[in-house]
């Protein structure tokens, strides 16, 4: 689907870290936690092609004066790293964006009644707030959110608030445990002897280390990866990752846009990558 | 009145001059959500081999000002595949698909064309000389006029339907190359493929594609195409494709003008789903908005 958005709100909500809310078609509220939009920051041709962003949240937009209708929104959380997301976050209410989507696949919810394992590193938060959202509806959900430092652990009031149980790790120390998140993830696995399902989002690095963790210990893993996107749609073909039996003889290139953006860890190659 | 909108390439009668360009489209079906296929000329897919190729590795894209380099490395599903897969999609639009293709030697361009030719749902060829040759030490066919000929002339031999040969832009002397390409039996010619480009990262002191070199395409690249397809369309008679960074009807128009009979719009379909669609239609309206009845009265009609 391709729709014009009106931006109802876009705040830092961390220092480089901005939240988005846009108007959105009603069908955007069937979106699954996972997918993804491609967002054309402007019209003109630079930046010229789009940028892709997971879907943070969807929900009905109740504006703030009496008598208004309320509106399916879409929300989501970036990052400032460069140009593009630079523009975005230089844009105010009643702005105008483009947008396709929803695209790609979901995480799958797996059975009711099972603790989710839900870890985030950095703005890889964004698509597992909805997730979390669709999760706690059926299921204990636990949240390990980690980044270099308390600015990078975003939303995580947010997250109480559905009921998640939250435990953050920053690499110095100044949010949670100090160091890598995956470490309190293991924490976790030990005490329940290695029960659940663990659905994660961030850093290359820390997918990686969570699909060993995963394979290791038999616990079903899904990651949510990034490709560099031109089209999002399967036909540019520049966003490929590796299947697990990949080679220069034999290559298994799987399309994130349209087989991912969310794997099952133990499909991909994680050797060398 | 409603302006005539219809040319011809070689015997493929196309509805308006706006067709999708090979690699940008995917098989057609991709973009049929976003785009009403039967409003636009043609679409071509994505580039066949004779064997399924995997591609380069990543990263296999990165965006420059007003363009965006590619070097996906021609990964695609090969022609069986190709066949049992996505044919019948083809089959079910009522808008001629053209196979681009590209070999390794010129007998393995010879059988695609002809495995191709039997193909009834293809409704012409586009031939992608843009690629090295293995049996001599990698010279990329298009860029020598005598293995450009080679070629053409062994899928002319192997196929009764329209081939289109698409020329690379990475040459001194592009007219040279039509003329040898038109001369070993092209019916047309798709001017132009992406020029080579590279893109580094100063922090990392690396290229930033894993291949090193890609393609350039998008707007970028307009002012090299407009160009090209003015020189080759000056110097052939057989019907000229233009491409390159066209984004929009104006942009298009311009094409018309420098002498190409139809256009292609690639990059434009990556930042907006439905541009060939609406460039077709922003087309037709420019010329009913000044009374020009005929597309074709356009066709290299450029003043001075
Ligand atoms: C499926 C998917 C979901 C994503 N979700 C989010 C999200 O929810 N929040 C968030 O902050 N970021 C997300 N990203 C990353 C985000 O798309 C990039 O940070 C953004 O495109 C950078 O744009 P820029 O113009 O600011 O950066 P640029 O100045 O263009 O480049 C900075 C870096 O960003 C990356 N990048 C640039 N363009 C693209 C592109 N078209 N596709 C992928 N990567 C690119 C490259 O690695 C590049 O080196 C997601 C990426 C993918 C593939
Ligand atoms: C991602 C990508 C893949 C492409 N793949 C092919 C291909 O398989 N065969 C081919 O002949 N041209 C291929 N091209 C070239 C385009 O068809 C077109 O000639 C070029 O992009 C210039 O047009 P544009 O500026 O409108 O994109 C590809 C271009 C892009 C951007
Ligand atoms: S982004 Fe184009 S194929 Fe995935």
């Amino acid at each position: 689907m391709q729709f014009k958005a009106m931006i109802l709100d876009n705040a830092e909500v961390s220092p480089g870290y901005w939240r988005m809310r846009m108007t959105a078609p009603a069908e955007m509220l069937a979106a699954k936690p996972g997918q993804f939009v491609m967002v054309r920051v402007n019209p003109s041709i630079d930046p010229l092609i789009r940028r892709p962003f997971g879907v943070f949240d969807v929900g009905m937009h109740q504006p703030a004066y009496t008598g208004a209708v309320a509106q399916p929104y879409l929300e989501i959380l970036y990052r400032v790293v460069g140009k593009g997301t630079g523009m975005l976050s230089d844009l105010h209410e009643n702005d105008i964006l483009d947008v396709l989507g929803p695209l790609g696949s979901g995480f799958d919810n797996g059975p009711a009644g099972e603790e989710k394992l839900i870890v985030g590193g950095g703005v890889g938060l964004a698509p597992l707030y909805l997730l979390a959202k669709e999760l706690v509806k059926d299921s204990p959900v636990r949240l390990f959110a980690g980044g270099r430092s308390k600015d990078d652990v975003l939303c995580i009031t947010e997250f109480e608030r559905l009921g998640v149980e939250c435990y953050t790790a920053t690499e110095d120390g100044s949010l949670g445990e100090c160091g890598l998140v995956t470490k309190v993830l293991e924490g976790r696995l030990d005490a329940t002897g290695n029960k659940g399902q663990i659905c994660a989002c961030g850093p290359h690095g820390m997918l990686k280390a969570v699909a060993a963790i995963g394979a290791k210990r038999s616990v079903k893993t899904q990651v949510s990866l990034e490709g560099y996107m031109a089209c999002g749609m399967g036909a540019c073909l520049g966003c490929v990752c590796q299947g697990a039996e990949h080679s220069a003889e034999n290559p298994d290139y799987r399309c994130v846009c349209t087989e991912g953006p969310v794997f099952e860890a133990a499909v991909l190659k994680w050797e060398g990558n | 009145m409603k302006p005539d909108m219809s040319v011809e390439i070689g015997s493929l009668k196309l509805r308006n001059p706006v067709m999708t360009a090979s690699g940008t489209f995917g098989y057609g079906e991709e973009f049929s959500q976003y785009v009403d296929l039967e409003k636009i000329g043609a679409f071509v897919t994505k580039g066949l081999s004779l064997k399924p190729r995997a591609g380069n590795p990543t990263p296999r894209i990165v965006e420059t000002p007003g363009g965006m380099l590619n070097a996906i490395g021609l990964q695609n599903v090969g022609i069986d595949a190709f066949i049992q897969k996505k044919v019948p999609f083809l089959r079910s639009v009522n808008t001629p698909a053209i196979a681009n293709f590209f070999g390794y030697t010129p007998d393995e361009y010879a059988e695609l064309a002809s495995r191709l030719d039997d193909i009834p749902e293809v409704a012409a060829l586009e031939v992608n000389i843009s690629c090295p040759n293995v049996k001599q030490g990698g010279i990329v066919f298009g860029t020598d006029p005598n293995c450009a000929a080679s070629v053409v002339a062994a899928c002319r031999a192997a196929t009764k339907k329209t081939l289109i040969v698409k020329l690379s832009p990475n040459v001194t002397d592009i007219v040279e190359m039509a003329q040898a390409c038109e001369g070993a039996g092209a019916d047309a010619l798709s001017v132009i493929n992406t020029l080579t480009g590279m893109a580094i990262d100063l922090e990392r002191r690396r290229p930033v594609l894993a291949n090193i070199t890609g393609g350039l395409s998008g707007p970028a690249i307009k002012p090299v195409a407009l160009r090209m397809v003015w020189q080759v369309a000056r110097a052939v008679k057989v019907p000229v494709i233009g491409i390159g960074g066209i984004m929009s009807a104006t942009d298009a128009l311009e094409f018309i003008l420098a002498g190409a009979t139809a256009v292609q719009v690639g990059t434009a379909s990556f930042v907006n789903p439905g541009a060939a669609q609406e460039i077709a239609e922003g087309m037709e309206q420019w010329l009913a908005a000044r009374g020009i009845a005929d597309i074709k009265s356009l066709i290299g009609a450029l003043e001075g």
